[in-house]
């Protein structure tokens, strides 16, 4: 391994953890808009709170898939084409949710407007469900030949670690988008949006213990990287608990950062229990390695030198949208938006 | 359907077809129409005119739309190489991957970001500020096209690269040469130009229906003159880069020329130009056809000599080349049939959209106000609103059917490209989900901008009218209405 795969390896990561800490609370204003919102007229103010966001958003997903291919072609192919119906899936919902934004705006009736809601609210619960149950499935080994291809059956995709990292990361992401709201939002509808994550925050303990035990069981995480493993677990509980206290007591600052580092950990999780492998096969001897599944070192030369150059220049402007966006808050006693 | 169109292969070519025309249809559309409000905004910062402010605000919600529709149908595009093509991204990832990720890290967040500080800043910002946020979206989105056209130049042409001899898989050496690809050149200004035609001619044919229904007449003459004369611009230059990709064609892979042309057998000097052929493809000879003399040699070579070589010579060519590599039985025919009516569509619809848009600058004159008057013309302009898309798509019909039967040009084939994994059953469904949710997109992305030009520039609303519109799910008028 040189030190360029491992920093590309780590970039890929990063990349990931942005899109679910970006997206992640993306997603679960689309889940608020039903668990959350009573009537239309607050769904589609829960959703103007994102509005402006959401396409920057899920450029971190497409730079992470691009990123991907350009620096591990052969982790792209393989899990892609193992992943055949699951990522299908996942586009499907992420299409739906997003033409809903725009098309939301065009709606002529109350029903085209329901249906447009109703397509966020749908693609939002699914997408992050999906992704969560492809990482995890990914971690317990998969059914890859020597060639790379990977023949992934319904109980390779479909089992109890897989729909539990699912629900875990679609629990977090829905408490997220509720903190995200309760820091774009005043009076009744932040306090809501607090008191809801507070009692949400119950429900995750139990999914979080369960995905715990499953990695301890079901992955090599905890025989291979032992110490950097638990770590992270632990700071993905003490993050929870965290958020808890912070939801309480009604930090909206300290409860959204909370939540979105604790779905960045389970990121961490997993890219430091597949190290240094990017695939693991049933049998070991086929495993894709950091080492063996890069592009060849020019390729990784020419992409260090263009996001040396381009990624600070992306976040500064990436920030700046939310800064100037800052003081944008929903109020519902005043109307739909106040500054 | 026969057994053997439902295999792997062509349901997977099947795919990438579908998706990549469907998504070409709003790509060119958002580039195009991204420019025109630009170009509004601009105006408007001018010379403060509010009908300039108008007009971004109405064509912007067309551009809002077209944005959308082309963004969720781009991520389908990214992710189907590693889903449907693996072995093409294990083969190719070295090269390929890099100008895909480079769009999104310099283009497609430039895009993204201003577009969403572009929608909600209308009050924040001065107007001359504001209106740059609509430029950078517009920069971005050209970007784009050129990392993306990059990846799909070297699939015409392959520079800058050498084959690893341990695993078989193309290695990058040369990263300036995969970008100084001459294919490149030639295919991005062309498809940057036929997509600013496509905006101006959308805005150009919905103003005259405004016109037509007696809608705000100075909104409508001052948005078709802005739009006719993009469209006239850039549809001449469109015409002109693609005969330079012509030029370089001709010489880079003669079959996909010669099959635009029908030409199976060399020509002799001067050769005539088949306006139009009756080809019979199993007997690989013409017949009848509609020749005009001399027009082949002056098309090709820009004079009035020169033969073209034929389909025949390039297949025997090819098999000389290539047998070593891939064996004796592949076939070098491209689909002639869709090459040489696609390439007539797309060349006639071109320089159509170019006359037109000179016939509708003059007849918009701002003195005599002949448009008005001239139903017909009105209704041509209308109508052209569509041509665009049917020119674009045959445009990359050419393109990539033309490669046939290779994804790599020369490298790799498209039998060698699939996912070993792929099902016939898991294509079958995924493709019929796909086109049935790109009808359903397509219809109410269509039914939209109807609906927003019916309504018209001058209908009240306040900014945000449908994040505060209350609704009652159980109310049973939401079923009614």
């Amino acid at each position: 391994m040189t030190f360029l795969q491992i920093l590309w390896f780590v970039v890929i990561g990063i990349l990931f953890a942005g899109f679910i800490f970006f997206e992640g609370f993306d997603f679960g204003i689309g889940m608020a808009t039903r668990f959350f919102a009573v009537d239309d007229q607050e769904r589609q103010q829960v959703l103007r709170s994102v509005a402006p966001h959401w396409d920057g958003n899920e450029v971190w997903l497409i730079t992470a898939g691009g990123a991907m291919f350009a620096s591990f072609p052969l982790w792209y192919a393989s899990l892609f084409s193992g992943y055949y119906i699951l990522l299908f899936l996942i586009l499907i919902a992420l299409i739906f949710r997003g033409v809903s934004f725009e098309f939301g705006v065009h709606a002529q009736t109350k029903f085209e407007r329901s249906t447009w809601l109703w397509a966020n609210f749908i693609g939002c619960l699914f997408a992050p469900f999906l992704l969560g149950m492809m990482l995890t499935s990914m971690i317990q080994g998969v059914p890859m030949d020597a060639q790379g291809n990977v023949w992934a059956g319904f109980g390779v995709v479909v089992n109890w670690l897989s729909v539990v990292g699912g629900l875990a990361v679609t629990y977090l992401c829905f408490i997220h988008g509720l903190n995200y709201l309760s820091l774009k939002t005043k009076n009744d509808l932040h306090a809501r949006a607090m008191n809801m994550a507070d009692k949400l925050y119950w429900l995750v303990y139990p999914v979080l213990v369960l995905f715990a035990l499953l990695a301890i069981f079901q992955t090599d995480f905890f025989a291979r990287h032992v110490i950097s493993s638990s770590v992270i677990l632990i700071v993905i509980v003490l993050l929870t608990v965290w958020g808890h206290i912070s939801a309480r007591f009604g930090h909206s600052g300290h409860a959204f950062l909370a939540s979105g580092l604790s779905l960045i950990l389970i990121m961490a999780f997993i890219f430091n229990g597949i190290f240094p492998r990017v695939m693991i096969a049933t049998q070991s001897k086929n495993d894709l390695l950091i080492h063996n599944a890069s592009a060849s070192p020019l390729t990784l030369d020419i992409m260090t030198g263009v996001l040396l150059v381009l990624l600070p220049i992306v976040l500064i402007y990436f920030a700046w949208s939310y800064w100037i966006q800052r003081r944008t808050k929903v109020d519902l006693a005043n109307g739909s938006e106040t500054y | 359907m026969s057994y053997v169109l439902m295999n792997v292969i062509s349901l997977s070519r099947f795919q990438f077809a579908m998706t990549t025309l469907f998504h070409f249809l709003y790509v060119p559309l958002s580039m195009g129409l991204g420019l025109i409000v630009a170009i509004m905004e601009t105006a408007y910062v001018h010379t403060k005119k509010p009908v300039y402010l108008k007009m971004t605000k109405f064509w912007s919600k067309i551009f809002l739309l077209s944005f959308a529709v082309g963004v969720v149908t781009g991520i389908i595009q990214e992710f189907q190489f590693g889903m449907n093509w693996s072995n093409y991204s294990r083969f190719m990832g070295d090269i390929f991957g890099a100008p895909l990720a480079i769009e999104a890290l310099l283009a497609f967040f430039l895009e993204s970001t201003m577009l969403g500080v572009w929608m909600f800043t209308w009050d924040k910002f001065k107007p001359g500020l504001h209106a740059l946020f609509m430029w950078l979206t517009w920069i971005g989105s050209v970007l784009s096209a050129l990392w993306i056209l990059a990846a799909n130049s070297f699939m015409q042409h392959p520079t800058g690269f050498m084959i690893n001899r341990v695993t078989g898989h193309v290695r990058l050496v040369n990263f300036w040469s995969v970008l100084a690809n001459p294919q490149l050149w030639r295919e991005f200004p062309h498809v940057v130009f036929a997509s600013f035609t496509t905006g101006a001619m959308v805005v150009a044919g919905m103003a005259a229906f405004g016109l037509l229904w007696k809608q705000n007449h100075d909104f409508h003459i001052k948005s078709l003159r802005i739009a006719l004369l993009v469209g006239l611009i850039s549809s001449g230059l469109a015409v002109a880069t693609g005969d330079m990709q012509t030029q370089f064609i001709i010489k880079d892979q003669p079959m996909k020329f010669a099959a635009t042309e029908a030409v199976y057998k060399d020509t002799g000097s001067p050769a005539p130009w088949r306006v139009i052929a009756l080809i019979d493809t199993k007997k690989k000879a013409v017949n009848p056809s509609i020749d005009v003399p001399y027009m082949l040699s002056l098309l090709s070579y820009h004079k009035l000599t020169g033969s073209v070589t034929g389909m025949n010579s390039v297949s025997r060519e090819l098999h000389a080349k290539y047998d070593k590599k891939f064996g004796q039985n592949m076939d070098y025919y491209v689909p002639v049939k869709t090459l040489f009516w696609s390439f007539r569509v797309m060349a006639g619809g071109g320089m159509l959209v170019f006359l037109i848009s000179l016939l509708g600058l003059f007849f918009s004159r701002a003195k005599k106000d002949l448009l008005s008057k001239s139903k017909w013309m009105l209704w041509v302009l209308g109508i052209m609103t569509f041509v665009p898309f049917v020119v674009n798509s045959c445009g990359w019909i050419i393109t990539e059917m033309g490669r046939y039967p290779w994804v790599v040009y020369g490298l790799q084939t498209i039998a060698d490209a699939v996912s070993p994994t792929s099902t016939v059953g898991a294509l079958l469904f995924t493709n019929i989900v796909y086109f049935l949710l790109f009808s359903f997109i397509g219809a109410f992305m269509f039914y939209y901008a109807r609906k927003t030009l019916i309504d018209g520039p001058d209908k009240e609303e306040d900014e945000d009218s449908a994040y505060a519109q209350p609704v009652d799910p159980l109310d049973k008028e939401v079923f009614n209405s």
